[in-house]
């Protein structure tokens, strides 16, 4: 634990340097000057953008001002995934600064989830927590846990506070030593090579010959199209406020993987870099141009 | 939009007698439905895997809808669903299917435990929390599970 708080923290306290830059077609009084925010990977658009808005809606009229959503070329990004997650997925062959779009009008339902305020933020986050549980412990340290505490997961996303998060989320990373590991594995893949939801699926710690399971035998086993050799070169991110026990513990990559990213010097070297999110391991592949 | 599907293997959905019966036992029904479903189904070791193909066959799932507290409850509680059908679908379907306004709220929960963000598809709950080849999901129109 003493090894994986230095990645814990890396990751926690990941950032983005952000550009963002008013629709062109949006009303506004006076010329609406760029607005630049490190935005925290681990966290959601919507929950640190309120100064963006804020900065926005003082060059526009009351009446042109309706739910912000936030866009980059063209794809809308959903508050619902984490930052870092909307970057690795959509944006990170791009320069930095990041640069998103601000919108107040033409809320694109189909496909984004409405978010009118915090607590929608929390239900989601909360949400995304217990499931994890669900696979993790069957739900029994997240219903053993206080309502404050509950809170106090969620405060510690909300202000930033990386001693008060993990003082809590520590005990929904536990597992009794004689198990060696969750009962199951949370994750999601999601690829940038399709249009299709992210892939969940159980996946066991532990093969049923008492070894641990790697990462290529979970990418065998729900993503094989990920690993065939015709596949070619896959960069895959990982995204998680645990993955670094994760790594250590459990997915112990096998060497063939690593080989191969070390060729390509991704997942070695993203670690400690990227990833993030409630609970679930965030995966994502894409094809390498 | 494709509507969900009442199961063929059910002998009389649509019977008030069928409906009343479980309404009677619904509060004890409820609490031992609700142990099954806490259990995650069989590791993926065994059956899925090796069933894949008959499983992409299966275009459709086998989905058990709970009413929670005094939302109304559906006559037909069995539906075959599309596994690519999202929750915010299943919620549409169900605020149809009870008359709800569309104003009004629906919350959808899993494992009486959490509640899927809207874009979830049911195939993949299934995967993750069915169990006796079905997804039981309770629904709400207020918030039951924090």
């Amino acid at each position: 634990m003493t090894d994986d708080k230095d990645v814990l923290r890396d990751v926690w306290f990941g950032r983005i340097p952000t550009c963002f830059t008013l629709y062109q077609d949006e009303i506004t009084e006076r010329e609406a000057e760029p607005y630049y925010l490190l935005l925290p990977r681990i966290s959601y658009l919507t929950l640190v953008t309120d100064k963006v808005k804020k900065h926005f809606q003082k060059v526009m009229r009351q009446e042109e001002v309706s739910e912000i959503w936030f866009e980059y070329e063209g794809t809308p990004l959903k508050w619902h995934y984490p930052i870092g997650l909307l970057f690795d997925l959509h944006a990170s062959n791009t320069a930095l600064p990041w640069s998103i779009t601000v919108h107040f009008k033409n809320f694109p339902e189909k496909d984004l989830l409405h978010c009118h305020s915090k607590d929608v933020i929390e239900a989601h986050f909360m949400a995304c927590i217990k499931e994890a549980d669900a696979l993790k412990h069957k739900s029994q340290v997240i219903n053993e846990m206080q309502k404050k505490d509950h809170k106090q997961l969620w405060m510690g996303l909300q202000n930033d506070k990386f001693e008060q998060f993990w003082a809590i989320n520590r005990k929904l990373m536990e597992y009794p030593p004689e198990d060696n590991g969750f009962r199951y594995i949370p994750f999601r893949i999601y690829q940038a090579t399709t249009e299709r939801p992210f892939i969940q699926k159980l996946f066991r710690p532990i093969a049923s010959g008492g070894q641990l399971h790697t990462l290529g035998d979970l990418l065998k086993d729900v993503c094989p199209s990920a690993v065939a050799p015709e596949a070619g070169d896959l960069r895959f991110f990982m995204h998680c406020t645990h993955v670094a026990m994760c790594s250590h513990r459990i997915y112990h990559l096998d060497k063939g993987q690593v080989k191969r990213d070390k060729k390509e010097g991704e997942i070695k070297s993203q670690r400690g870099v990227m990833w993030l999110v409630p609970g679930h391991t965030e995966m994502e592949s894409r094809r390498l141009k | 939009m494709a509507e969900a599907e009442e199961q063929q293997q059910q002998p009389q959905p649509a019977a008030p007698q069928s409906g009343g019966r479980s309404d009677g036992g619904e509060e004890a029904a409820e609490g031992g439905a609700a142990a099954g479903a806490a259990e995650p189904g069989p590791p993926a070791a065994g059956s899925p895997g090796t069933e894949e193909p008959a499983g992409d066959a299966k275009k459709k799932i086998d989905v058990l809808l709970k009413a929670v507290g005094d939302t109304p409850i559906m006559k037909t509680k069995k539906w075959a669903v599309e596994r690519t059908r999202t929750i915010q679908g299943l919620v549409d379907f169900i605020k149809k299917f009870l008359k709800l306004m569309a104003s009004e709220q629906l919350f959808i929960y899993v494992n009486q435990s959490f509640a899927p963000s809207p874009d979830q598809e049911v195939g993949t709950l299934y995967e993750c929390f069915g169990s006796d080849g079905k997804l039981v999901l309770h629904y709400c129109k207020t918030q039951a599970w924090g």
